[in-house]
Order: structure tokens, then C-alpha cells, then sequence
């Protein structure tokens, strides 16, 4: 045994020998409660992201480089698989932000009673809704003007 | 009925905290656990300047990013927002790692990559910033 963890895995039967505690059913056996869907969402959105800051390097990496490496990138996020990247980057980032904020009031100590996470949870889904919808009105009206 | 796999072997003498002394240090989590918090608090307003900023780019030329990054507040901003990126994204993937990677070996050559990839993307991305705003 290594590992703490597995100390707490140990337990007697009926007989009195020592055994591995069984493991609880993996996801697919529970109903979907939004705040399990939030949660796992916010680590998704967190690995999205994190791979999402490659472009940002290269974004700046090309600007720092020369006009025509910048000109690629810009040419590569304007095509039409750069712009589902940049849509679902802003989608990611907006909603990871919103939850972020949902767990520093968590770790604050706020919002752990059932009626308060299931509230703050369509809070959160609203406002990435709201949130999206803004910032695409706005940057595609200005890219055209 | 029991098998070999489930049938752990365990030094029944040692006590919990036997068992959880040397496999981890408990002096410094807090610090860090802190600074995380810390370091989220401020990507807030960070990462809404910056969406504020990327619409603002929208389809800009390479001539405007330079104008645009040319000054002081927005260098000082982008290398926080970079430097502040770069280590919430090694937490946070660093538990993504720690939660699912099982194999010792493979934990730590993942854990060893992903310090070293972060630590290199946020160098670029800041001497990037410094040679265009220069």
C-alpha cells in the first residue's frame, strides 16, 4: 500500500475478513443534476481553454514575428474552422469565468444550501447565454464597421 | 470467496498516521490553495479587459495590434494576464492529472511536461509582448 488513499479503501466483511471497500457506480448510472453538469462542464471548459491558449500564443508569437506570419493567423481565425474555435473559445471562457465566480463564493463560504447552488446554477447558464450573445453582437458589428 | 484483487494486502499494525507520514507534505497547501484563489480573483476583471480588447481587434491589422500594444498599461496588462493564465491553467490541469493519471511513472512525466510546456508557452508569450511593444 502507497498511497493514503487506499488505507481508507479497507474495511471487514460479515466474516470478519479484511477486504477492498467497493467503488460507487461510475456517472452514467446517475440522473444528470445541473450541478453535476456544471461542475464537470467547468473542468471541460478548463482543458478547452487551456488548449485555446495556443492560439494565443501563436497570435502573439506571429504579431512579435513579421506582417505576414500575423496576416496567417489572422487569415486561419477568420476561416471557417477558426471561427468555430474562436465561437466555442468564447463560449468556454465566458462560462468558466461565471463558475469561477460561483466557486470563489463557495470558497467564501456562500451558497452551499440546495435552493442557493440549484439558483446560482441557472444564474450561471443564463448569463453565459447572455454573456455569448453580447460579445458576438458587438464584435461582429464592429468587424464589419 | 475473496480473490487476489480483492484481497489488499495491509500492515495492520500501522496506525493512519503511520500511513500518511512521507507521502506528502501538509505545510505549505494553504499557501498555494490561497494563491490560486488569489490569482482567480484577479483573472476576473483581467479576462474582461481582454475580451474587451480582442473585440476591439477585430479584424486589425498587424499595424493597429503594434499601436494597440505599444503602450505601458496594455503591456503590463497582457504579461499579467499571461503570467496569470499560464499558472491558474497549471493548477487547474495539474488536478485533471492528479485525479485521473493512476500510473506513478506516467503522473509524473505528465506532471514534469506540463510544468515545462506552461512554463515555456508563457516565456514566448511574454517575450512576444516585449518585442512588440519595445
Amino acid at each position: 500500500m502507497r498511497d493514503v488513499r487506499e488505507a481508507l479503501m479497507v474495511a471487514r466483511n460479515t466474516d470478519g475478513k479484511l477486504i477492498s471497500r467497493p467503488m460507487s457506480p461510475h456517472l452514467q448510472i446517475y440522473r444528470w443534476p445541473l450541478s453535476m453538469a456544471l461542475s464537470i462542464l467547468h473542468r471541460a471548459s478548463g482543458i478547452a481553454l487551456s488548449v485555446g491558449t495556443l492560439l494565443l500564443t501563436w497570435w502573439l508569437v506571429a504579431a512579435a514575428t513579421s506582417p505576414q506570419a500575423f496576416a496567417q493567423v489572422q487569415g486561419f481565425i477568420a476561416s471557417p474552422i477558426g471561427m468555430l474555435l474562436l465561437f466555442g473559445w468564447s463560449v468556454a471562457l465566458i462560462f468558466h469565468l461565471f463558475t469561477g465566480i460561483r466557486h470563489l463564493a463557495w470558497d467564501m463560504g456562500y451558497g452551499f444550501e440546495p435552493g442557493e447552488y440549484n439558483a446560482s446554477g441557472r444564474l450561471v447558464v443564463i448569463a453565459t447565454a447572455v454573456g455569448v450573445v453580447l460579445v458576438w453582437a458587438i464584435g461582429l458589428t464592429v468587424w464589419r464597421g | 470467496m475473496a480473490n487476489a484483487q480483492n484481497t489488499p494486502k495491509i500492515d495492520i499494525l500501522r496506525s493512519p498516521l503511520g500511513r500518511a507520514r512521507g507521502v506528502g507534505s501538509a505545510k505549505h497547501g494553504g499557501a498555494e490553495w490561497l494563491a490560486v484563489r488569489l490569482f482567480s480573483v484577479l483573472l476576473v476583471p483581467l479576462s474582461l479587459w481582454f475580451i474587451f480588447s480582442i473585440i476591439n481587434l477585430a479584424g486589425a491589422s498587424h499595424d493597429d495590434v503594434i499601436h494597440w500594444m505599444s503602450s505601458p498599461c496594455v503591456m503590463a496588462l497582457m504579461i499579467a494576464l499571461v503570467i496569470l493564465t499560464f499558472h491558474h491553467l497549471e493548477h487547474g490541469l495539474r488536478s485533471v492529472i492528479e485525479d485521473y493519471v493512476h500510473k506513478d511513472a506516467v503522473r509524473l512525466c505528465s506532471l514534469l511536461a506540463l510544468k515545462g510546456v506552461s512554463l515555456l508557452l508563457a516565456l514566448m508569450c511574454i517575450v512576444s509582448v516585449l518585442k512588440i511593444g519595445l
